[in-house]
């Protein structure tokens, strides 16, 4: 047997000290993605009374698919001003791994502070066909296999195996929605019962309306700072006490897609085994995959999960599973959360995934 | 597909294989843009001054990209301006609807704080050169449209050009 893996603490304390989000909503009709993020830049620096003149990294997570044009993450540092010229960085992947490239270079000591922001629109084009592309470009590809009938496969999998029911499934959906009701910025929240979620026709096969995410136009932005700046700026920040990524093979016929054994990887190295979680905040675009998830991680029933509503209630695409980082990092920094887990995926049907743990102080 | 026969047959292996994309968008302007863009539809060049640094961006993208916050102070700018830098479109490409030679130029609008590109017209391209003071001709009234296709092109003033140090920061 191998030895532990060892816990990615980091040499240097880290915390989420801001978080900001904008109201999701199905269509932003008016504002392009820098009108978008403006405000959200504003507030999540407003927020704890500093300027982008106190960051020394900035790094964002959006994809040009979205928008239909090349560099549009250039474009978008209109949104926070980099004069004079600063040190600034992209991934072409949820912002949540911007986060992690920033928490890498925050650990490297030159800098004490980050913007991190993640932006996109879902509705300027065809998300179905763009999510088609993310698939490997011979084989998969080319078939334009949509992502919900991909996530019905999955879904079906997981039913097969006995490990949840179109109940089950409609259940985690009537929770989310029903927390959401709590989350001003939630764009899908109510209070309808499982009875009445059941009642829906189906879209794909075992899955119904209330098992999708919604299609949601969103940003949202995290400061991170070092333990010495966090406590200048805040009076409880959140310390990312462990962090982790993993992929699995994009070949997803070579995969079980009723488990995710990189997120279990993802949490074992993050150190989330060490239980005393009170909050969880997964990243589950579909309902059922949250099943997986809870499984993948090994969560109590105690734990308080998406209490935000999650991806159910607001999936802005590029930012969502930043914004499970910065829901878990609130509850703390709000004091009614001692030990956070958030997850944040990327690629289709959980391929990769990352897990990171808050604690306060 | 190249050969969708597999090993079967003496075609050979399949070295290369087509798969057509294509994706279509909405694009979303934004509102600073759009009012770019309606002031076109009037003949109108509708810049945007930032509140901090007060430069003027003509088009602005809603935030100044020097101090990231909003442009929303509206400034109307003159039709004429200088030509900051150009280049002479020699090599004839698909689509095109210009005849060759044609001038490429940078515009600096009187009051603006950023070029745009435009067509150099009714000027020799060997008479061009940097510091030409230009003027916007529009389309016809009734050919107006929320598009940089309002103006026809740019022609000389006539005026004496532009002295360097004037526009040396914008090229």
């Amino acid at each position: 047997m191998s030895p532990a893996p060892p816990v990615h603490r980091g040499s240097r304390p880290v915390a989420v000290v801001s978080f900001a989000q904008t109201q999701h909503v199905r269509r932003e009709a008016n504002r392009n993605e820098v009108e978008l993020l403006m405000p959200v830049i504003k507030e999540v620096f407003a927020n704890i009374g500093i300027t982008k003149d106190d960051v020394g990294f900035i790094c964002s997570g959006s994809t040009d698919y979205l928008v239909g044009g090349p560099f549009s993450f250039v474009a978008a540092l209109d949104a926070v001003g980099v004069w004079p010229p600063r040190r600034e960085s992209h991934v072409e992947m949820d912002a949540a791994w911007a986060l992690f490239e920033a928490w890498v270079l925050l650990q490297e000591g030159e800098i004490d502070a980050a913007l991190v922001y993640g932006f996109g629109k879902s509705s300027m084009g065809d998300l179905a066909k763009i999510l088609a592309l993310q698939l490997d470009p011979y084989v998969m590809a080319p078939l334009w296999p949509d992502p919900v009938s991909l996530a019905a496969l999955q879904a079906r999998a997981l039913i097969d195996a006995g490990k949840a029911s179109e109940r089950a499934i409609a259940e985690v959906a009537a929770r989310s929605r029903r927390s959401a009701l709590a989350n001003p910025k939630a764009q899908v929240a109510d209070d309808w019962s499982v009875d009445d979620l059941m009642a829906e026709e189906y879209v794909v096969n075992p899955l119904r309306r209330h098992a999708l995410p919604p299609l949601t136009d969103g940003a949202a932005a995290v400061v991170l700072a070092t333990e010495e700046r966090a406590f200048e700026w805040v009076e409880r920040p959140a310390f990312i006490t462990g962090i982790d990524h993993r992929v699995e093979t994009h070949a997803l016929g070579a995969r079980d897609l009723t488990v995710s054994p990189s997120t279990t990887k993802a949490a074992s190295v993050a150190g989330a085994a060490a239980g005393g979680i009170d909050v969880a905040e997964l990243h589950a675009p579909f309902a059922h995959q949250e099943l997986i998830l809870r499984e993948a991680l090994g969560l109590p029933d105690s734990v308080d999960v998406n209490p935000s509503g999650g991806p159910l209630a607001a999936n802005p695409i590029m930012s969502a599973g930043l914004i499970r980082i910065g829901e878990a990092a609130a509850r703390i920094m709000a004091g009614e959360a001692t030990r956070a887990l958030a997850h944040a995926t990327s690629g289709p049907l959980l391929q990769q995934n990352l897990v990171a743990v808050l604690e306060g102080t | 597909m190249a050969d969708a026969s597999g090993a079967s047959g003496d075609r050979g292996p399949v070295t290369a294989l087509a798969t057509p994309i294509r994706l279509d968008y909405r694009f979303t302007a934004g509102t600073a843009q759009s009012r770019t863009l309606r002031g076109l539809a009037r003949g109108k060049f509708i810049g945007q001054r930032c509140p901090v640094c007060h430069k003027v961006y003509m088009p602005s993208r809603g935030s100044c990209p020097t101090d990231g916050v909003g442009t929303d102070d509206e400034v109307e700018l003159p039709d004429t301006g200088t030509v900051t830098t150009f280049c002479v479109v020699n090599v004839p490409f698909a689509g095109q609807t210009i005849e060759l030679p044609y001038i490429c130029a940078q515009i600096l609008l009187d009051g603006a704080n950023i070029s745009f590109m435009g067509l150099i017209q009714e000027i020799p391209a060997a008479e061009v050169r940097m510091g030409l003071r230009v003027e916007a001709v529009w389309v016809p009234e009734d050919e107006l449209g929320p598009t940089m296709a309002s103006v026809r092109y740019f022609r000389p003033t006539g005026e004496p050009d532009a002295d360097y140090e004037t526009f040396k920061e914008y090229l």
